[in-house]
């Protein structure tokens, strides 16, 4: 039976900052490949189907008491451990980059739900852990080991962003709950050797040249710093207002290779200008907000935690492909949420966004 | 729900929520003022440098493989073409650089706007081909005008050349430029509008691989168009090329036999079910379709009616009349209702029930059996075998020769023809069978159809002693550097499992159908070579016995099977001469022609034997197996 209160208390908010963002993209993916004569479906007919598909979902992941996601966390958890370990050893290999599993008819990518799973098992594991006054170094212990292996699983792939954004959702989540300053200092102290570590044996040949391109771009011009180089004159060249709807000549999809994908903000940036840009960042920063506002009267522990790790993860996203693109941060491939064009990505997203219409839909519950 | 703990046991989380919507809004604000650094205060620096470093896609289009026929000759091959594409984005004036265009290319103008239109909603420094194919003359009139034309780009790109003009114009197929709806189609990804595709024939059943991939070169311009330097580039892969089993010369000989004939003929080796000619008639100019067809050009196609650009060869189904005999004469043999003993008389005409079937000799033609009733193709003789047998008998053995179903010749929309029985026409017209549509069918009329490639699979499986290949037209793939990618072997289609002995005795009335007196192949007799074969008149309307003139489409279609030489068949050839009248005197002559041009070719590559010696001794082989039919002399009169 459906309590009538679900319905008078649906977010429709959220929902509605949500399709605006989402449509956005959508027209935006048609300028971008708009000079692709693409054989087949027009990706901005693809990307209406993959947010029809998305918001199938969010009604399904609305329509179950979140509560539910708190008992099958630890198993969610196992089942996906599982299936990455599986990736790295049975997985289909592209572009250098093992992360597909097939299952006969389709394929999935684990380290995808792992995000939302990660993000599930913290909040079950912070929910019934007393961290009054603050996380100390000592309490960090399970929750280093419940991030630490996807993070590592993901990493060894290699997909470096994926494997970023789960320790950031993570972080997020310490910071919500309280780290002692003690513990703090530790970690930060000890990240100087790993980082060493990490770049001396752990990291690729591409990964650390993409992080020296970065800080420094005309190292490579026609290389892996190209892009960047691009991106910015795009964005640049787009100046307060934008050269108009189509008329991006810098950023079309010609040039930049993942122009719909991860460069989507570059021609977007190039044909809205700063305004439209402004206009974009204040709808993600208010669908931000938001979710922490959620969080906030959530009155469940576990169901807040969760509300600031979704958040944290739609957060990061966000800001790492924009700064990307803009060159404040290296590039990672990492898409932006319910923008860009692809499957996956707006399938994480809507279950984020459905698992927080969820809970500030059954905040009277408490 | 008491079970969950409250979120205001720890105290605070308000104040952390507080926390990280000032982290969230900074980290916000610092992309902010990238932006507005990069849009605002570096924003002139950056756009001139967007407007100096225009960046271009050259699409290098990958050249398409060379058709060769089996000798090594060249059928279809590439030379370069111009074409004229335009760069909206440079074009100020469209007005003026159109009438210009116009001008020099003679091209009306509408259609210069049309294909301009066409192009639109891509990007807009994405060139749009106006006209293709401009010759050279045009060229130098554009070069030397080109301050006047800006925007203006002139691509070179490989187009197909048809080394033999028409020949065999049917089996090669044309190419064109891309569809919208074939576009929109998975298996032609990697295809942009304006590029060219195979359509019919071998250019579209074998598209993939002659194709190959097309590479690009992406190249950074100044303002003026001016290219400086190129930035990324993909080489294009150039597709592979395909040997054909096609014989020129035979192709060439079987094409002269028809004239202004319309119909279509195939030639076969016997052992291989390699395809030697293949021939629909009349053909077309596969050129046309590659540049610009003339509309007047076109409109002759289309209201001709001999249907040029139909390809009777494959999609062809005719009833085989009399050519169907064989089949039904192997039935007869097999099920042991007739021998080469048992004879019947021919009256010119047969009844059963209220119906008279009539055969085409109206004096009758007296006491034959089966050697003369296949010699002179007497109708009454099949008729009382047919109902004999029953139609179930009659498809069941044309289906041991795998009629009634395409044979995979490898070419698109191969037609299966039709094989009727029982069950079919239940099926079809939900009604019985009946005995009088068995006799019509036992002589190869009524509901039986068959394509011109069966006809030459099933006389070959004859001439072969009973095994159907599988007909194909490629003999190997090789790639642009001439190593051979792939060989194509014989395959069996089927085995018919049918007695040498009943072959024997029906390869002995085909063998008289052309070389004894009174039978009705006598048109494609050689001297050197022992020809055997059967005529076949198919009936195109019912009423054919009108009085005076029956017009074209109204009269019958001619057929001539034909396998040579008897003793040691190598070739088989199926002529259909659509409304040619009659097969011994329409399609026998030119399967004559094809035979000799076979046989001719053989001698003159076998040079070094004395010329005639190697068919003698070939003759001397089967002299005693034959020796039967020697003993009546070839008559001088024929029917």
């Amino acid at each position: 039976m459906i309590d009538r209160r679900l319905i008078t208390n649906f977010d429709w908010t959220l929902l509605g900052i949500v399709l605006v963002v989402c449509a956005a993209g959508v027209v935006n993916i048609y300028s971008a490949s708009a000079s692709y004569a693409v054989a087949g479906t027009p990706f901005f007919v693809k990307q209406l189907y993959w947010i029809v598909a998305g918001l199938f979902l969010v009604v399904v992941v609305c329509s179950l008491d979140y509560h539910l996601l708190e008992d099958v966390s630890y198993w969610f958890y196992g089942l996906l451990c599982f299936l990455l370990l599986i990736v790295l050893v049975v997985g289909k290999t592209s572009m250098g980059a093992t992360r597909w599993l097939h299952l006969g008819f389709f394929s999935i990518q684990p380290s995808e739900p792992m995000k939302i799973v990660t993000i599930m098992t913290l909040a079950r594991f912070f929910s019934n852990y007393s961290t009054a006054g603050g996380v100390t170094l000592k309490d960090f212990a399970y929750p280093s080991f419940f991030l630490g292996i996807p993070a590592l699983l993901i990493m060894k792939q290699p997909d470096l962003g994926t494997a970023i954004l789960v320790i950031l959702i993570a972080c997020s989540m310490f910071a919500y709950v309280g780290v002692r300053l003690s513990a703090l200092v530790t970690c930060l102290v000890s990240a100087v050797p790993a980082i060493y570590l990490a770049w001396h044996y752990y990291l690729r040949d591409y990964q650390k040249n993409r992080i020296l391109n970065f800080l420094d771009p005309e190292r490579d011009p026609l290389g892996s710093g190209y892009h960047l180089i691009q991106s910015k004159i795009a964005i640049g060249s787009g100046g307060v207002l934008g050269k108009g709807f189509m008329q991006g000549t810098q950023a079309q999809l010609r040039f930049l290779p993942e122009q719909h994908t991860d460069f989507a903000f570059s021609v977007f940036a190039e044909e809205w200008g700063f305004i439209g840009c402004l206009v974009l960042l204040l709808f993600y920063l208010f669908l931000v907000f938001w979710g922490l506002h959620i969080a906030s009267r959530c009155n469940d522990r576990f169901g807040s935690l969760m509300a600031v790790g979704v958040t944290a993860m739609l957060f990061w996203h966000i800001v790492i492909n924009i700064g990307m693109v803009i060159g404040i941060f290296p590039v990672v491939g990492v898409p932006l949420p319910l923008f860009s064009y692809g499957g996956t990505s707006m399938i994480t997203s809507m279950v984020g966004v459905g698992i927080l219409l969820n809970i500030s839909m059954r905040r009277f519950m408490f | 729900m008491n079970g969950h703990r409250l979120i205001h046991e720890s105290q605070g989380a308000k104040r952390h929520i507080a926390y990280l919507s000032i982290f969230a809004a900074a980290l916000f604000f610092l992309l902010l003022t990238r932006l507005w650094y990069l849009q605002i205060v570096k924003s002139d620096e950056l756009q001139s440098q967007s407007e100096s470093n225009r960046l271009r896609l050259v699409p290098v289009a990958a050249s398409r493989g060379t058709i060769f026929d089996r000798n090594g000759g060249v059928l279809v091959t590439n030379r370069p073409s111009f074409s004229v594409a335009v760069i909206p984005q440079e074009v100020k004036d469209r007005d003026a650089l159109l009438d210009r265009l116009s001008k020099y290319l003679d091209i009306d103008r509408s259609e210069l706007l049309d294909k301009w239109e066409k192009g639109k909603g891509r990007a807009r420094y994405f060139p749009i081909v106006l006209a293709s194919g401009i010759t050279r003359d045009q060229l130098e009139l554009l070069e030397e005008n080109r301050l006047w034309l800006p925007g203006i780009e002139i691509e070179m790109k490989p187009v197909r050349q048809y080394e033999s003009g028409t020949l065999a114009a049917h089996l090669l197929g044309y190419i064109g430029e891309v569809s919208e709806e074939e576009l929109k189609k998975d298996t032609t990804s990697g295809y942009n509008s304006g590029d060219y595709i195979g359509k019919s024939g071998i250019e579209r059943s074998w598209e993939t691989l002659l194709h190959g991939r097309d590479g690009g070169r992406q190249i950074e311009v100044d303002a003026r168009g001016r290219v400086l330097r190129t930035i990324s580039e993909t080489a294009p892969v150039g597709g592979s090329s395909l040997v054909l089993t096609i014989d020129t010369a035979l192709q060439t000989a079987a094409e002269k036999g028809f004239g202004e004939q319309a119909g279509a003929a195939v030639a076969m080796d016997v052992n291989t079910g390699e395809i030697l000619a293949f021939v629909s008639n009349p053909g077309f100019d596969p050129a046309l379709f590659a540049g610009r067809m003339p509309p007047d050009k076109w409109k002759e196609y289309l209201e001709d009616k001999r249907h040029p650009l139909e390809n009777k060869a494959l999609k062809g189904q005719y009833p085989p009349g009399s050519t169907f005999k064989i089949i039904t004469a192997l039935a007869g043999l097999e099920e042991g209702v007739v021998d080469d003993h048992t004879s019947s008389v021919c009256r010119g005409a047969y009844v059963l029930g209220n119906n008279t079937f009539r055969c085409w000799e109206k004096r009758g033609h007296g006491t034959v059996n089966l050697k003369r009733a296949l010699k002179e193709s007497c109708d009454v003789y099949f008729y009382q075998l047919g109902e004999k047998l029953g139609i179930d008998r009659i498809a069941a053995y044309a289906r041991k020769f795998a009629l009634g179903a395409p044979l995979g010749i490898g070419l698109e929309n191969e037609k299966a023809g039709l094989i009727p029985d029982s069950a079919w026409k239940e099926k079809r017209f939900g009604k019985k069978w009946f005995q009088g549509d068995t006799l019509p069918a036992a002589i190869g009329q009524g509901y039986v159809l068959m394509t011109p490639v069966q006809l030459a699979a099933m006389i070959g499986a004859v001439a072969n002693d009973g095994t159907v290949y599988r007909p194909h037209l490629v003999k190997r793939i090789i790639d642009q550097e001439g190593r051979i990618l792939q060989e194509f072997k014989p395959e069996v289609v089927t085995r018919t499992g049918i007695s040498p002995r009943s072959i024997r005795l029906v390869k002995e009335g085909l063998l008289a159908v052309v070389n004894e007196g009174g039978g009705t192949g006598g048109q494609a007799r050689l001297y050197d070579v022992r020809v055997a074969g059967k005529t076949g008149t198919s009936q195109v309307v019912k009423q054919r016995d009108k009085k005076g003139a029956i017009p074209y489409q109204y009269r019958d279609h001619a057929l001539f099977v034909a396998f040579a030489p008897y003793d040691k068949p190598e070739i088989a050839v199926a002529v259909v001469v659509e409304h040619g009248e009659h097969g011994g005197s329409a399609a026998a002559p030119i399967a004559g022609n094809i035979l000799r041009a076979y046989f001719e070719g053989k001698k003159a590559a076998s040079k070094p034997v004395k010329a005639g010696k190697a068919p003698a001794s070939e003759e001397g082989d089967g002299a005693e197996q034959a020796g039967e039919e020697q003993t009546s002399p070839p008559a001088s009169k024929e029917e």
